[in-house]
């Protein structure tokens, strides 16, 4: 018997990515300055990138695809990990838990969610998902003598776990009703075994609707979240509100669009009342939290509703202003996030929405970057959040959904209310507290990224929808 | 028949141990339940001509995970989870939940209709011997998940370490 | 020969007694168990469905959920003992620091 190594050029970003990891593990050892592992591990991200555009292909049968679908995913998440990285630094020395084990373990997760990006096999899927999971639960419980933080990564750990029970039960009904859990080979025998009216398959895309709305946090499997992105640390939050996301939706479209293609009617039916509640329940609830990593808590299970549209669609259209969206999410949620770690300084928290009372006085510049990713979070123009929307709209008119459009549009004006009630609160009120910022230098580079990020895509947004739509093609 | 009335043995077995170890006050008579529990499944495994998956789900699980899980509750207060009442206010809805789950997906696999016989026939799995069977898959045409599977112990390592440790260097 | 159904049945009836065990109980420990007892139910349906199907994949599946399930148990047990540090409870309903 031999065998014969499989063409490993299409995974060279995984692997290098694999590498620099463990290289970032074992320097940890060596360097006595955290802020030196980290600006490697960020040298590294990019390097990483670069191989991105090498050559695609599927490798090992094809549990491993890489075509410009998943390429544009993965740049999401290296954009993820580098502005999380960035804003992490100051604040986990503030926080007291530098450690080197930090920065490997959010390298690992963003591995995972590459290999979730890139799965053509459920087994695949469900080990990249377990790997992206497993670091986030150890990340969200990282400052392990703050009782909110091991509360968060209790409870993410325990309804993640229940929510991979979860896939794997919907995992071994496909497997049995078609004796293959790969995705293309799914759908042909879907297809050619004429299994579109088994009930036996309504339920395992249900139970898979079920891990993977855990995963994006959509209603009603989001009750983890808001305590979740509450205890775990500031910078984990915006880490995890938006790799772990956009590499759930990675699947959702994928698994969805690919291996159920010929049962569209069925899932986009269970997908719309999860939309509508997403959008109901996270911009509803957010309206009276006075938290402020609480409400964008609330915000970001809006923002999966929206983005959720882009599936229902069920076209190449949607899905690439899905991407456009998830991508636009990215920069404003981590820059919101940015604005607020600076807020966190020794002694003093700076969750609660009141810190932020008359801070347009007291740190003017502060509070234009909030104003201004305030807005894109709530969609209004010449934001990149506005155009991210817009894109999502269009796309599911087109597709004759209409009447989606107009609640989605109707719970965009609700959350108006709590974007806004902030900005009110930083120009129109007087500053009780006197707030010190912990502002660093590479802080300051991802407010730029993040900001330039917003404001160019929102002024010139046609270059980033080709590039989604350029990605689509094929697919 | 004889099959049928060990398979029989073994269902009401694992049932009733799987209940006894949700509803059992004292966790570690839980913990202990399940070690018996997952002695009757890897002989369900026997049955099944998966000789290592039944021994590995005794290596694995009953000695290694619920010897992990005997360490940490015994660091709890027994005494305490013995006053107190053991299900939440919810408790009954998730009665429910369970029980309309298991109504439900009774119902939908009623309609299931398994997939044609592959290559791996009994005979042929006897023939090469079950591990080698499994061996040869796992590490060719299963490589990649095999090697995903490497880089989540090692995550699972650093994670248990950076949690649990008592005191880390700066 | 014990049918398929059989096994499917049985492996339905474990997994919602996990669902069960981890929705009603209030301590966090059995209710991880109960997370373990799903798994191997679906264990129980992957490997029966691998015989019946004379197809390895399920078995393979199931290698790698006992592997993860390993994986798990170490972080999940080393996030409950960080907690125990901090506030001696393994009260579900007793870890409420935050509320909103």
């Amino acid at each position: 018997m031999n065998f014969q190594l499989p063409d490993l050029t299409p995974m060279i970003p995984e692997l290098s990515m694999t590498a620099f990891a463990l290289m970032v593990l074992l320097l940890d050892l060596l360097i006595k300055k955290k802020e030196v592992v980290a600006l490697i591990s960020i040298a590294g991200v990019a390097l990483v990138s670069l191989t991105l555009f090498g050559p695609s292909g599927t490798t090992f049968g094809t549990m491993f695809i890489s075509d410009g679908y998943s390429t544009f995913f993965k740049i999401i998440f290296f954009v993820n990990v580098i502005l999380s990285i960035l804003i992490s630094i100051k604040y986990i020395a503030v926080e007291k838990i530098n450690y080197g084990e930090y920065y490997s373990l959010m390298l690992f997760s963003t591995i995972g969610m590459m290999i979730m990006a890139s799965a053509g096999d459920l087994i695949v899927l469900y080990l990249g998902l377990e790997l992206m999971a497993l670091s986030t639960y150890v990340l969200a419980g990282f400052n392990r003598h703050d009782i909110k933080s091991n509360e968060a990564a209790l409870k993410y750990f325990l309804l993640g776990a229940f929510s991979s029970a979860f896939l794997l039960y919907g995992i071994s009904i496909i497997y049995g009703l078609t004796g293959t859990t790969d995705l293309r080979a799914i759908a042909s025998f879907i297809s050619a075994r004429d299994l579109t009216d088994n009930f036996s398959l309504l339920l395992s895309i249900i139970f898979l609707t079920v891990a993977f709305g855990f995963k994006i946090a959509a209603a009603p499997f989001h009750m983890w979240a808001p305590d979740v992105y509450e205890g775990a640390p500031t910078s984990i939050t915006a880490f995890m509100s938006v790799g772990p996301k956009a590499a759930g939706f990675a699947v959702l479209g994928r698994v969805f669009m690919i291996a159920f293609a010929s049962v569209k009617a069925d899932w986009a039916a269970i997908l719309i009342p999860i939309a509508i509640l997403t959008m109901a329940i996270g911009n509803i609830v957010a309206l009276s939290q006075t938290n402020i990593k609480r409400m964008l808590a609330y915000s970001s299970i809006a923002h999966a509703g929206y983005a959720l549209l882009g599936i229902i669609t069920a076209n190449n259209e949607g899905l690439a202003s899905m991407m456009n969206y998830l991508m636009i999410y990215a920069f404003m949620n981590i820059g919101a996030f940015a604005v607020i770690i600076m807020l966190r300084s020794e002694g003093f928290k700076g969750d609660s929405i009141y810190d932020y009372e008359g801070l347009s006085k007291t740190h003017p510049l502060a509070a234009v970057l909030m104003l201004i990713f305030m807005f894109s979070l709530t969609g209004i123009p010449p934001t990149a959040g506005f155009i991210g929307k817009l894109y999502l709209f269009v796309s599911a008119i087109n597709a004759g959904y209409t009447w989606l459009v107009v609640v989605a549009v109707i719970f965009s004006a609700i959350s108006a209310y709590f974007y806004l009630r902030i900005i009110m609160y930083m120009y129109m009120r007087e500053p009780k507290t006197t707030v010190t910022l912990t502002t660093s230098f590479s802080n300051g580079i991802a407010l730029g990224i993040t900001t330039a990020a917003v404001l160019l895509i929102g002024i010139l947004p046609s270059y980033l929808l080709d590039l989604a739509k350029a990605a689509i093609k094929g697919f | 028949m004889i099959q049928q009335l060990f398979f029989i043995y073994f269902a009401f077995a694992i049932t009733g141990l799987s209940l006894l170890v949700v509803t059992r006050k004292n966790p570690v008579h839980s913990v202990l339940w399940m070690l018996l529990l997952f002695f009757h499944i890897a002989s369900l495994y026997l049955f099944l001509n998966a000789e290592f998956m039944a021994a590995i789900q005794v290596i694995v699980y009953a000695g290694g995970i619920l010897v992990l899980f005997l360490f940490v509750v015994l660091l709890m207060n027994i005494r305490e989870e013995l006053r107190i009442g053991k299900y939440i206010g919810a408790g009954p809805t998730g009665f429910t939940f369970a029980a309309a789950l298991l109504v439900v997906v009774f119902m939908s696999l009623r309609s299931f209709v398994a997939a044609p016989p592959g290559i791996y026939s009994i005979d042929l799995i006897k023939k090469e011997t079950h591990t080698m069977v499994l061996g040869k898959l796992m590490y060719t045409e299963f490589l990649y998940p095999f090697e995903i599977t490497s880089l989540i112990l090692l995550v699972a390592i650093i994670g248990a370490i950076v949690l649990a440790k008592r005191r880390l260097k700066t | 020969m014990v049918p398929l159904s059989w096994y499917m049945l049985l492996s339905i009836i474990v997994f919602a007694i996990g669902v069960f065990g981890f929705l009603a109980r209030r301590n966090v420990i059995i209710m991880f168990m109960s997370i373990e007892l799903m798994l191997n139910a679906v264990n129980i349906n992957l490997i029966a469905l691998s015989h019946y199907l004379q197809d390895m994949r399920g078995q393979i599946l199931a290698f790698f959920v006992i592997a993860v399930a390993a994986a798990e148990a170490a972080i999940g047990l080393a996030i409950i003992i960080a907690l125990f540090r901090n506030k001696a409870t393994a009260h579900v309903d007793e870890i409420k620091e935050m509320q909103g």
